[in-house]
Parts: structure tokens; sequence; C-alpha cells
């Protein structure tokens, strides 16, 4: 309950969660206009920079290493060596038992660390393990957490208990920001998404986050409109401004700009900063600072003069 | 019965398998023998250069991946597809002001050619790699492999023989390519584009452009994921060689230019066009004593 009353207002699990219609159809379209939107030069050089600023760097692979995330954070900290002027990025997102490397290779730097909890990708464990593993990472010096939402439980229309995991893991954040991955591929219909923002948000979610990138799709510009749009309506009902964080399949630069338009048209540019918005990728990055070279020189680039992360 | 009207061919461009029309939405006119208009191709932009080049650069590595035996067999393919639409060739040269039997040889030399390096696909390696005496105990060999992507400028005036021959050697060799069709007469490499995607060429391996040469030279030229030039311009202008080389130099493009006097003859057609496109790699493999 405590995230209710903080925001001084109480709603019932089924007010929260009532069916927000979505007309899909007009969705695509929506996305579809703002695509064809032409973005000059000027004006994209900016939004390449600022979309490079909004990145959340990650590895989540079985694989990682401590070696891996020292150079994921090397690139963090100094993207690309030719362009000393650039924006570093916002934060690197880790494994929970890479958050004190992450953490130690980032000291002295404004770049966050971030750590997915509550047995992701999955979530199948059980409160107590995902309470523990997200009071660990806290300890461990992560400024953001992503934990996935249960989603099964959510598709068999057990609301509250997601509702209550989520409040429950905002607790055990403490002051570390909370982001919750809705993992929209799961959730069939827009509908669904609709309804899991809105939960989200009234449990106490600083962010709301599409994907784990472990399903396909992944983010999808449609999915990131709805989320859009839960978070403006809920800040007309709140006055909060939640964060939205569109995650897995966005490697391109002109997707990124695309991204940036949707949330300039549906928020405003109060959301067009890393505070409230972030991209969850890593082969972004580079396909960012090609175009940004690109722009600067007038050559296209080719991917074997950036660094391989 | 009323009178037929007639269905004409749009010529768009060649990219990744597709036939995608320009991004530009830019057209320019092409002309038959008799000054007569006969179609509208494409005027390419460096986007659709850009795009071509990504293409070609996914394609790469696939590409690269196949044994020789089967590139060459694809290579054979595309020949056994063109002897197929022989009458369409000809005729289409002919409306270019070709003479029947000037055609017909200029085709057929085109399909002799494939065959030509297809021949070559799975000898190239044998006959270019060396063993090389060393004087410590390794195994020391090198082995030709290919550059990656190539930009080229198919030649000017001959419109299908010439496109075949400079395509050819640098695919058969694992490199992929985007090809600038020859500008005045850009119609028979937009239909060899069709023969190619029905030969089993994996889409992105052929690029084919049309447009206009000067606009496009600057982009092909300094695009830092192409890793050669090839060109045979034989009244090339000095201000543009010039061009080339300089911007060959920013992520040391190889620039190969090689001006034929004729297509048919034996000069056109030799395994050094394979290893012009071609990296020596040495490998040092240690061996007991």
């Amino acid at each position: 309950m405590s995230a209710l009353t903080k925001n001084n207002f109480i709603l019932k699990i089924s007010e929260i969660t009532k069916t927000v219609p979505i007309d899909e159809v007009g969705v695509e379209e929506r996305v579809a206009r703002l695509n064809s939107r032409s973005i000059k030069k000027e004006s994209k050089v900016q939004a390449l920079k600022l979309a490079l600023s909004m990145i959340d760097l990650t590895t989540l692979e079985g694989m990682d290493t401590p070696g891996k995330v020292i150079q994921l954070c090397q690139k963090a900290k100094e993207p690309h060596a030719a362009l000393p002027d650039l924006p570093t990025v916002a934060a690197v997102c880790v494994y929970p038992n890479m958050v004190p490397v992450a953490k130690k290779a980032l000291r002295g730097t404004n770049i966050n660390v971030a750590s997915v909890a509550t047995a992701f990708p999955s979530g199948m464990s059980t409160l107590d393990a995902k309470l523990e593993e997200t009071q660990q990472v806290v300890e461990d010096g992560a400024d953001e957490v992503d934990m996935v939402i249960s989603r099964g439980e959510f598709l068999k229309g057990n609301y509250s208990y997601v509702y209550d995991e989520i409040v429950a893991v905002k607790e055990a954040c403490g002051d570390a920001h909370l982001k919750v991955i809705l993992e929209t591929g799961e959730l069939q219909t827009y509908e669904n998404v609709r309804k899991a923002s809105d939960l989200a948000m009234h449990a106490g979610a600083d962010f709301i986050k599409t994907s784990t990138g472990k399903v396909k799709p992944a983010a999808t510009q449609p999915v990131t409109l709805v989320m859009l749009e839960a978070i403006r309506d809920y800040f007309y009902d709140t006055g909060r401004m939640v964060g939205m964080k569109p995650a897995g399949g966005i490697r391109k630069a002109k997707q990124a700009i695309q991204y940036l338009v949707l949330v300039k048209e549906t928020l405003g540019t109060d959301w067009l900063t890393p505070e409230y918005f972030r991209f969850g990728a890593s082969s972004l990055t580079n396909d960012l600072l090609m175009q940004i070279v690109k722009q600067q020189t007038g050559v296209y680039q080719g991917v074997e003069y950036f660094s391989n992360d | 019965m009323s009178d037929r009207i007639e269905v004409l061919k749009t010529y768009k461009t060649y990219a990744g398998g597709n036939f995608p029309r320009t991004e530009s939405g830019r057209y320019y006119k092409v002309y038959d023998g008799n000054d007569n208009i006969l179609a509208n191709a494409c005027q390419c932009s460096r986007k659709d250069l850009r795009d071509a080049v990504v293409a070609a650069r996914n394609a790469q590595k696939g590409w690269n991946g196949r044994s020789a035996y089967n590139r060459g067999q694809i290579l054979y393919r595309i020949a056994e597809m063109l002897e197929t639409r022989k009458a369409q060739f000809i005729e289409e040269l002919e409306t270019i002001g070709y003479k029947t039997k000037k055609a017909k040889a200029e085709v057929e030399a085109s399909i002799d050619r494939l065959i030509y390096y297809a021949g070559w696909s799975d000898k190239y390696q044998q006959v270019f790699g060396t063993i090389n005496p060393v004087s410590s105990s390794h195994f020391n060999f090198s082995m030709p492999e290919p550059m990656g992507v190539v930009n080229v400028w198919a030649p000017e005036e001959r419109p299908l023989l010439g496109l075949v021959s400079v395509m050819a050697p640098v695919i058969v060799g694992g490199n992929t390519c985007v090809i600038l069709a020859s500008e005045k007469y850009p119609l028979s490499a937009i239909s060899f584009a069709e023969v190619l995607n029905s030969s089993d060429v994996p889409g992105g391996v052929v690029n084919i452009l049309t447009g206009f040469r000067d606009e496009l030279l600057e982009h092909m030229t300094t695009h830092k994921d192409v890793n050669a030039f090839f060109y045979t311009d034989p009244n090339i202008v000095q201000e543009q060689r010039k061009q080339i080389d300089e911007n060959a130099t920013l992520n040391l493009k190889r620039v190969r230019r090689k001006p034929v006097e004729d297509w048919e003859s034996e000069e056109a057609q030799s395994p050094y066009y394979i290893t012009d496109f071609q990296e020596t790699k040495t490998t040092w493999h240690p061996v007991g004593l």
C-alpha cells in the first residue's frame, strides 16, 4: 500500500487494471506516420548525441566475464576515442554478480550501474529469493534495478500478486531507481501491455521497460507508443513522471531517432532526457557513433573502425 | 479485337536480392540507337549506394563461407540461365543499336566468360597459393583470401559483356560487390539482375545500381566499409583518377583500373582478375623436428 499512499490517492487493483481499449490499427498507423518524418542535418546530429547519452549499455549473457564488463565500462566512459567531446552513456546494465566489477570500473564517473534482478529473465522464482537478490545488488552499489514482472501470474489474472511483488521490490530497492520490465513479447495484446504499464506505475515503478531482450519480439515502436500513452495518462492523473525504456532489437541510429520522435510527440520535451528515457542496447552505440562521424566527415563509416563490444 | 496496349518493364535497381526503386525518386532517360526514349532508369543517390553496401557486407561472410566448388556451381548456373534467355538479351542489345550478329556474339561471349570463371573457382587458390621454404621448424604457406566488398564501375561501352567480365572475377573469389552499371546503356544490367536473381546467387552478393558516375564517384570511393574499387574506363579524366586514388587512401582501399580494348578478346579474362581482389594470408604452422 505504501506506493499508493505516497501519491495521496487510493485506488483498488480492479480500478488500476481496468481494460483501456487500444485501437491496434490506429497505434500502428500513428507510429508509421511519425516514422515518415524527415529529420534534417543539424537536428539529426543533436538527436544522435542525445540518443547516445540515453543508452543503457547492456551485456546480459551467460558468458559474461569481469573482463567483458570492464571493457564495456570503458566503452561507456569513452564511446569513441577519436571524438572526445561526445556525451557518455547513461548507465551500464549487467547481471547481479557483475555489479561490483562495473561499480569499480565506473568509479569517478556519473555513469550509473544498473543491474537486472528478480530472477531475470524469466522471473520464475520465489518472492523471498527475488527480494534478497534485489537487496544484494543495491548493497553492491547498483544505482538502478531492472526487475521483471511475473508474466505467468499476470496472464492468469492474478494482478494483485504482480502489484504486491513490484511494491515489495521497490521497497527493497531503497534509493535505487526501479525499472519494471513488462516483457511485452509475452503479453499477447496491447490491452495487456497497457494494463501491465498501469499496474507497474501505480506500484511505484520509476521506469517501465519493454523487454528483457531474451524474448522475441522485443521492443517495438507500437508497444512503446502504448506504454508512452500510459505514462502520459498516469502523469495527468497523479503528476508523477515515469520514465520509459525500450530494450532489445534497437540496433540502428535511424530507429533510435524514430523512438525519440515518439517520445517528443507523446510526452513532450520534458521526457527527452536520460533521466526519463533510456535505450536498452549495445550494438546501437556503434551505429550512433558511425552516424555521428558520418555527419561530421561526410564519409560513410565501416564498423571495423569502431571498438567491438 | 482492339489494339493491345504494350506492357513496358519498369527498370529498377538490384540490391540485397530485391529490386527496389531508388529512394531518391529520381530517374533519367535512356535512349536507343536513334535517340528515341527507351525507358526511365533509376538515378541512384548516395543513400542507395549506402544500402547496397550494407547488403553486400551482410552477404559477404556467407558467400565466402560457401565451398569454392559451390561458388563455381552458382556461376555456372548464372551462365545456364543466361543461355536460356539469350534471345531477350540479343533483342535488348539490338534496341540500342547493335547489329544482330554483334549482339549474339556479345551475349555468347558473356555466357562463356561466366563458364570460364566458374572453372577457376576451385583452382585459383591451388595455383596462386604457395608453400614457402623457411628456415625454422614451421610449415609455412600463403593463400589468397577475398578482400570483402568491392565497388565496381562497369565498363561504359559493352553493357552486358563488360558487366559480366568485371563481376565474375570479383565474386568468384568470395567477394561481394556493388556495381554501377553503364550510364548510357543501363538496361541490360538490370535485366541481367533478373538472371542473377534466378540463379541461386544469394541476395546481396551482387548489387547493381544505375545512375550518374560523377555523382556517385565520391561516395563509392570514400566509403570506409568498402575494401576495393574496380574500374576500367580507358578515357577517364586525370582529375577523376586523382580523386579515386586520394579517396581510396582513407581506408587503404585497393584500386584497380583495367582498361580493356576488346572485351571479347583473351586479354579481358584471366585468373589475375581474380587475384586482383584477393589478399594473401600467410600461416606459420609449427611442425615437429
